[in-house]
């Protein structure tokens, strides 16, 4: 069960400015379906290895080269605020 | 030209390799077909052919692939059916999109998707509901809604999608045609637009398993950009096989029983085609994969939390949407992605924030990878006595637009047939294999990690026998 500090707290932690509405409802469904999922808490799964790769790959090397970038304009054509060649944003520290 | 539509990709190729289509004629047809779309099929469609000459050299023979909007394309949108990227044009192509256009399939269109691949209906898309070609009242599954009904409603000869819990067959099925989710890794992900790193793989939805085959063979294979992505073994050998002699097809009773919850009409025509499949010379035996019941819990922790982390990139500073916060940088984040995202992307990245949060990570997270395993284990075991697992692809066929909106879980539960697969990393296809009250049902088999040819060409030889019969869609 997730009451509304949680979800509040989670809505924080993930950057979302949830709506008062949106935090009841988000409480109720996330708390439905956590009570479904958490059935495999039951599983006994001591000893069990969490899969990484599903297919059996244990690295993947390359070679340490320097290929071309994308240029700076290319990508800052699709920045809403570019400034100065960089990405403009509003004060860290302002609040 | 009307009656290309009635051709399948495979053969629209032969008609121009053999000089009797243009491929720049087929490319206008497909596309004068696309910009008409009434289901809302398409979010983008192409002003003309690329180069003007559709690259028929190719051994696609330049007939034209509709794309999943995730795709990122140069310079057209791609905005993973969000707003919070629309109106993006990225600065370059996924490697799969570039593959087809360099084996001569042409980007005809973008598809519409559940918002960021997160849906079973499509109707998550940020730019409304795709409807389903066999009746408009009903979605046509998800997330790679539009590219099933497309291909169905003959709006493109062919297309690919995404599929990390069965947003390729599941779809696929809704619609009546092909959907094949490759081995994990055997596509590359690059210019993907990320939902599930460790379960998105890309694949063909097509009007015909050969048509699948194709897409297939010039799709796959290791990317330098994807470190996740790996050398198939072999080649992809177009299917042959006009019966079934000496395959074994296992019946997961773990997901055909009660728990399934799988309509009448549905286990019906399954068992119909179970028959159809003895008739071909199959041998069919129950199997038993004792975790699979539990996947869907396993993924609707895994893809949120994956999904949490891989959307933190939305966030107003690099692309797509900003909503002005003049406050501070905080508060430009969470209105931001507030405004841009809408509600079902919410809920997963609120879930898989607090299934990765302090305290939360190893019951839940760490618990779910742990299942991950054991389902991967119980495949192993199953396919030392079977070629492939078979069962429906949906528990169900395509529903009324809106009967499960309201009702996450059961929305979920559409892919209780279809995740286990997934977090196998194993292939599966969908086949159409006859309707129930009017409505498509897809059967899907399933095989060991790279096993696709021989698994396409299973599928061909029960598709020669189920004659199924798409033509209603187009009409």
């Amino acid at each position: 069960m997730l009451d509304r500090a949680q979800v509040l707290h989670v809505a924080r932690l993930a950057r979302l400015e949830l709506s008062e509405d949106e935090v009841d409802r988000m409480a109720a469904e996330l708390s439905k379906v956590l009570d479904h999922i958490e059935k495999i808490r039951e599983l006994g799964l001591e000893g069990v290895p969490p899969t990484s790769h599903v297919v059996d790959v244990v690295n993947a090397l390359r070679a340490d080269e320097p290929t071309p970038s994308l240029p700076r304009e290319v990508i800052l054509a699709a920045a809403p605020e570019p400034v100065n060649d960089g990405f403009g944003v509003p004060s860290p520290g302002a609040a | 030209m009307s009656e290309l539509i009635d051709l399948t990709a495979a053969q629209a190729a032969e008609r121009i390799s053999a000089g009797e289509i243009d491929a720049a004629e087929l490319f206008e047809a497909s596309r004068q077909r696309a910009a008409a779309d009434e289901l809302n099929a398409f979010i983008w469609v192409a002003e003309a052919a690329p180069n003007g000459d559709g690259r028929a050299g190719g051994p696609l023979g330049g007939v034209p692939v509709a794309v999943k909007d995730l795709f990122c394309t140069e310079g057209v949108p791609s905005q993973s059916g969000s707003r919070i990227l629309e109106g993006y044009r990225p600065p370059y192509t996924a490697t799969v999109v570039r593959k087809l256009a360099d084996a001569g399939a042409p980007l005809l269109a973008k598809t519409n998707q559940d918002e960021f691949a997160m849906g079973s209906s499509n109707e998550n898309s940020g730019f409304g509901p795709v409807l389903n070609p066999w009746d408009r009242r009903r979605v046509p599954g998800g997330s790679s809604g539009g590219s099933a009904a497309a291909v169905a409603a003959g709006l493109a000869p062919w297309a690919i999608g995404t599929d990390t819990g069965g947003s390729i067959r599941q779809p696929a099925a809704l619609c009546g045609i092909v959907g094949l989710k490759p081995t994990y890794g055997a596509c590359s992900r690059y210019g993907m637009i990320a939902f599930a790193s460790s379960l998105d793989q890309a694949g063909p939805l097509t009007r015909d398993v050969t048509d699948a085959a194709l897409i297939l063979r010039h799709t796959i294979g290791r990317d330098p950009h994807d470190s996740t992505s790996l050398e198939f073994p072999g080649t992809i050998e177009l299917p042959n096989a006009e019966d079934l002699k000496g395959i074994r097809l296992g019946v997961p009773e773990d997901l055909t029983g009660a728990e399934g919850g799988i309509e009448p009409g549905v286990m019906a025509n399954f068992k119909h085609t179970l028959a159809l499949a003895e008739q071909l010379g199959a041998s069919i035996e129950p199997c038993r994969l004792p975790h699979a019941p539990h996947a869907l819990s396993a993924y609707y922790l895994i893809a949120p939390a994956e999904a949490s982390a891989n959307l933190a990139r939305f966030d107003g500073v690099r692309y797509g949407l900003r909503v002005a916060g003049d406050e501070d940088l905080i508060t430009m984040y969470s209105r931001t992605r507030e405004e841009g995202f809408g509600a079902e992307v919410k809920r997963r990245i609120m879930l898989g924030t607090y299934a990765l949060s302090s305290g939360y990570y190893d019951a839940y997270y760490g618990t779910a990878q742990k299942v991950r395993t054991r389902i991967a284990e119980d495949f192993r075991a199953a396919f030392e006595r079977f070629d492939f697992i078979v069962t429906p692809t949906s528990p169900c066929t395509a529903f009324e637009l809106g009967a499960k909106v309201d009702d996450p879980l059961a929305m979920y539960l559409n892919d209780f047939l279809a995740v286990p697969m997934s977090l196998a990393g194993i292939p599966a296809v969908s086949i159409p294999s006859g309707l129930s009250d009017g409505l498509p049902v897809g059967f899907q088999l399933a095989g060991p990690a790279f096993s696709e040819s021989r698994l396409l060409d299973t599928a061909h030889a029960l598709e020669r026998a189920i004659e199924f019969d798409g033509s209603p869609a187009r009409a």
